[in-house]
């Protein structure tokens, strides 16, 4: 017993040391299903609450520009708004409720350097969001969800090996495919436009509104450089994302109210 | 200033430095200084090792808790605590720091304060990627990101050892 004592009183540096790597060890092997440790704890409450605190700084930087951005966007839906009016009609009261309803939420963790990047929002299933809805900015198509907590909510930017949507060409409403295969944040690829497609630089791409995830026309971005195949199959090209995805900051979350109709209506497909 | 007070300050706005600014410095993309355990090199000469273990759990933790990544840092620091008393060792040749209070660039000089730190940083980088990488199949990657971290981690210690220089300038010695 005295022996032991003496020992444990010589050895204790090293022995409270191997203690201490083992548990730090230990959490880091119990965290290491990687995507789930991530939304834990950019979602978790004390992170989150740092997060909101560090963004509530950082967003006065940005001021100007988010007014500027506020300013153009207002005017823009100004004018829609005057061109709707032309066909106003009676309302409706008991089947008022739109097609698609639009979350506001802020940008709290964001990164655009990694090989799949993710998006961190600071509105969760208590404001009524769930999985597999879509974020844009007020410039542009932003994510998709795919994690909800209470009070937070982590998306898959557009920048992300998963991140596949459907596009059309707003002059042509031709339909193609948006990837992403970085490392550079501004530029995607559009991937399946059939040969018979005219395109060229600066031609504007919209979503098509084939997935429940994003309604039609909301602008995804530009074509840079048309790519012809060699194989003369399927045309490919790069693009500019209308979002600045290294400045995300205020996003909208789009909610499909007629997600659930539309879905068992997918279920009907006769099997082939 | 009372010595605990100057540690918990010296702990606090270390850590906000790193977790709210440094974090989102990204120098080519992938490099990240790590400053905060600038504040275990500091401790006094004569602190206890379980104190000075359990400071850089403390950090490591605090550190890990912001970044999400729940062990990592915690075991970096750990071992970078663990090997401190030896580096102190080997790179203090006569006794001199027995009689001091802790390390500093001034009383220390340049050169000792530069190998000192050096090391620390080198130990506590390569653990850290290690961990964070958990494999030894991208070693390569591993380690030359270790490299270009430990430069810049060591570049920004020696600046903020500049700024906060304590002492007058006749108790400089710069090598």
């Amino acid at each position: 017993m005295y022996n032991l004592l003496r020992f444990l009183q010589k050895f204790n540096f090293l022995l409270l040391f191997l203690v201490l790597e083992v548990v730090a060890v230990m959490m880091l092997a119990k965290s290491h299903t990687y995507q789930r440790s991530k939304i834990i704890n950019s979602s978790s409450s004390v992170a989150g609450y740092f997060f909101t605190f560090r963004a509530n700084f950082a967003d006065y930087f940005t001021l100007q520009h988010t007014n500027d951005l506020l300013v153009k966007e207002n005017a823009e839906l100004r004018r829609k708004l005057e061109y709707y009016r032309q066909f106003e009609y009676p309302i409706d009261t008991l089947h008022s409720k739109t097609d698609f309803e639009y979350i506001p939420a802020r940008v709290i963790s964001n990164t655009v350097h990694l090989r799949n990047n993710y998006i961190v929002i600071n509105k969760g299933s208590r404001h009524g969001i769930t999985k597999d809805m879509g974020i844009m900015s007020s410039e542009g198509v932003a994510g998709i969800i795919t994690g909800v907590s209470e009070n937070y909510s982590i998306a898959i930017s557009l920048l992300h090996k998963y991140a596949n949507i459907s596009i059309m060409f707003k002059h042509t409403d031709q339909l193609a495919n948006v990837t992403w295969s970085g490392p550079d944040f501004r530029v995607g690829n559009i991937v399946d436009i059939p040969t018979y497609v005219n395109m060229k630089h600066g031609d504007t791409l919209l979503t098509s509104g084939n997935s429940l995830i994003f309604p039609e026309g909301i602008i995804v971005g530009t074509i840079d450089e048309p790519i012809e195949s060699a194989a003369g199959d399927m045309n490919a090209a790069t693009m500019l994302f209308a979002t600045d995805f290294n400045k995300l900051k205020s996003v909208f979350v789009i909610k499909n109210n007629n997600k659930f109709e539309l879905n068992s209506l997918n279920n009907l497909r006769p099997d082939e | 200033m009372n010595r605990y007070l100057m540690n918990t300050f010296r702990f606090l706005g270390l850590l906000a430095l790193q977790v709210l600014v440094l974090n989102y410095i990204r120098i080519n993309g992938y490099i990240n200084p790590y400053v905060y355990i600038l504040y275990i090199m500091l401790l006094p000469f004569g602190i206890k090792g379980w104190m000075l273990l359990a400071a850089g759990f403390v950090m490591g933790y605090s550190v890990d808790l912001f970044m999400g990544t729940p062990g990592l840092h915690t075991g970096a620091t750990v071992l970078m605590a663990f090997m401190r008393p030896t580096i102190i060792r080997m790179s203090t040749g006569a006794q001199e720091s027995e009689n001091l209070f802790e390390p500093s660039l001034s009383k220390m000089g340049m050169r000792w304060f530069f190998s000192y730190s050096l090391w620390l940083v080198i130990i506590h980088h390569l653990a850290l990627f290690f961990l964070e990488s958990f494999s030894i199949a991208q070693i390569g990657n591993t380690l030359l990101r270790t490299f270009f971290s430990v430069i810049f981690t060591q570049i920004f210690i020696l600046l903020l050892m500049l700024m906060f220089k304590s002492g007058s300038k006749k108790t400089e010695r710069l090598a």
